[in-house]
């Protein structure tokens, strides 16, 4: 995890950096001056928490997508990493390639093995590009379903992580069949005989999205975004303009709490103080609780009353007026 | 290209973007000019006008072929001379499959209802009543039964004129109520795809359609009974990620545009021209991910042969 002075400020953040500079200060003057400060920094670093408390207690959509894409976020292996042991990562989708952008294998959870899978997103210029900024191709999306079934063979529970500003749209990726990966995906999750939890942890843009999305039980993070397309996209379409995102953003109703409200997520998983990139290991902390719980509950049901519950679950969704 | 333009305005649900104000004639040099105007507008009363029926003629967008509107629809909206596939609604296609264009609609009590209170440059509850008021269509899914050829088939096909064929949540609950017919009476599934894809007004309402649609094609599965995807010019998007892509057979008409992600998305992607045929049906069908191409004018038939086949 970054630390000041390696951190990255977005615009809503920058008050924060100005105590942080202000802390600099202190401590320079402290140096010069051998007068102790400690009691002025103690007040300063308290500001700091309050402030981080303070910010995220009032962001606009677009802030929270904003948030969900900041560059210090943790991404779906480091919430493995931090969550699990013994977490073995397994690749290919034993056709075409290894998708960077789709990660996965077995590790264990508080002592059970569990398959998880996610989209991986890069943390520097390099790995971005690597890890195609999570935008997965149809070989991310077979790879995954390869991996779902290896863990329905062995019976064993599958936790998806989801991050993703869409499915790749590529050339190569319609040539391959882009649609069919997903719609594969979304078709087979539904019938998978052991208990599946997906989290969306980040980003959560459309069928990129919800080809690793349909569970038993599904968990959004406060900071994270789930809708049927970007807002800039959203913009562009509608507005024909890439300037009305923030109002696509607010338009589309794309946040944890109004998804909750929906009953579209089953449950929001609380993040550290500012959001998850002030804290890896209490983010990942406070979201084992959230899967540990949903796992010791799904796992009541029965294989089979649970498919039908999980498709029942999203039958339910929509609204209509009958006349 | 016309078609990824039309995509993306009707997904806006509208015709054609707005066109900007003739700029009047004002300045003093424009005055002078001796051809100038003066009087603005047409001024030949109602009464003298020699109207032109409209849609008497009907002219081939592909190779500008001019024929009758009767003898396109007796050629079933497909070009006589270069075979083009014209746009139709689900009336058309019921008519063309059922025998002796008979059958029966469901489902149509059915409304969509702007639950989010989604507003972009118009509200969404706005776009659906002008669309009421201007068309019969209720929305963007019409579910009919009936018999093809003598054996009873459930059809459910898109008109891309409401909201760009989208998937709303109304899409999604006909298809759910289509496939629980299919499995009560034993009957095959046929939906014809002509969409741009999810309808973003329903926000994630609209995305958990693919999944809920897709959960429903599993039940069908279960009872033994074939879905067969009929793919259609234009079909992007929500449908392709979903049940579009999920037929025992997926088939498609010739020439028709088929993929995820839309051709300009992703020529700005890539920033390269995209190659000529690419996302056609004859380009799918290359690529493994149709059984074969059906031309309109043996739809039928071909129809019959495969509920036979299935059934035998």
């Amino acid at each position: 995890m970054p630390q000041y002075p390696n951190r990255q400020f977005l615009d809503f953040e920058q008050p924060i950096k100005t105590l942080y500079e202000e802390i600099d200060k202190l401590k320079q003057t402290a140096e010069k001056s051998k007068i102790d400060m400690s009691d002025s920094i103690r007040k300063l670093e308290d500001a700091i928490d309050d402030k981080r408390k303070d910010i995220t207690s009032h962001l606009t959509p677009w802030q929270r997508v904003q948030l969900s894409r900041h560059p210090d976020r943790p991404y779906t292996l480091k919430y493995i990493e931090k969550m699990t042991t013994a977490f073995m990562e397994l690749y290919g989708d034993r056709n075409v390639k290894d998708d960077k952008a789709m990660v996965g294998g077995f590790a264990q959870l508080d002592g059970e093995t569990v398959m998880f899978i996610g989209q991986q997103k890069g943390s520097n210029t390099k790995m971005r590009q690597l890890r195609n900024f999570g935008m997965p191709n149809p070989e991310g999306y077979r790879k995954a379903l390869r991996l779902m079934k290896l863990a329905e063979k062995f019976n064993k529970p599958i936790v998806t992580l989801i991050d993703t500003p869409g499915a790749f749209p590529g050339l190569e990726a319609e040539e391959r069949g882009q649609g069919e990966a997903i719609a594969r995906n979304i078709y087979e999750m539904m019938r998978l005989k052991v208990p599946v939890i997906c989290v969306i942890i980040g980003e959560g843009a459309s069928g990129g999205a919800l080809g690793i999305g349909v569970g038993d039980k599904i968990l959004m993070m406060e900071n994270a975004w789930y809708t049927v397309i970007s807002p800039e996209n959203c913009s562009t379409i509608l507005w024909r303009s890439w300037e009305k995102k923030e109002v696509a953003a607010e338009q589309l109703k794309l946040t944890a709490t109004n998804m909750k409200n929906f009953g579209l997520v089953d449950e929001i998983v609380p993040e550290p103080a500012g959001g998850a990139h002030w804290d890896y290991a209490g983010a990942a902390e406070l979201m084992k609780i959230s899967i540990l719980r949903a796992l010791a509950e799904v796992k009541q049901v029965a294989p089979d009353t649970r498919i039908s519950n999980r498709i029942n679950k999203f039958c339910k969704m929509g609204f209509w007026d009958e006349l | 290209m016309k078609n990824e333009e039309d995509l993306e305005a009707n997904l806006a649900g509208d015709g054609q973007p707005a066109s900007e104000e003739p700029t009047s004639v004002e300045s003093s040099e424009a005055r002078e000019r001796w051809f100038q105007r003066l009087r603005k507008g047409i001024l030949t009363s109602t009464a003298d006008k020699k109207e032109t029926p409209e849609g008497l003629w009907s002219k081939c967008p592909e190779c500008n072929y001019i024929c009758t509107t009767t003898e396109l629809k007796e050629n079933l909206f497909v070009c006589p001379k270069c075979n083009y596939h014209h746009r139709i609604g689900s009336i058309d296609y019921f008519d063309i499959i059922f025998d002796n264009k008979e059958y029966s609609i469901h489902f149509d009590n059915i409304r969509s209802k702007d639950f989010l209170g989604f507003t972009d440059l118009k509200s969404y509850q706005k776009r659906l009543d002008e669309i009421h008021a201007k068309t019969t269509l209720k929305d963007s899914m019409r579910v009919a039964t009936g018999n093809v050829n003598g054996n009873g088939l459930v059809v459910a096909a898109m008109d891309f004129e409401f909201i760009g064929g989208s998937l709303g949540s109304v899409m999604g609950e006909k298809f759910a109520r289509a496939v629980d017919y299919c499995i009560e009476h034993k009957l095959p599934y046929l939906v014809i795809s002509k969409s741009g894809g999810a309808r973003m007004m329903e926000s994630a309402f609209s995305l958990m359609q693919m999944a809920k649609t897709s959960g429903k094609l599993s039940q069908l599965s279960d009872a033994g009974l074939p879905f067969i995807s009929l793919l259609t010019d234009p079909t992007f998007g929500g449908i392709s990620a979903s049940f579009g892509m999920l037929g025992d057979l997926n088939i498609a008409e010739p020439g028709a545009l088929i993929g995820f992600a839309g051709p300009r998305v992703i020529k700005e992607t890539i920033k390269k021209d995209l190659p000529p045929g690419f996302q056609r049906s004859e380009f799918l069908l290359d690529h493994g991910f149709l059984d074969f191409i059906v031309d309109r004018k043996i739809l039928r038939d071909k129809l019959t042969q495969i509920i036979t086949l299935f059934k035998g």
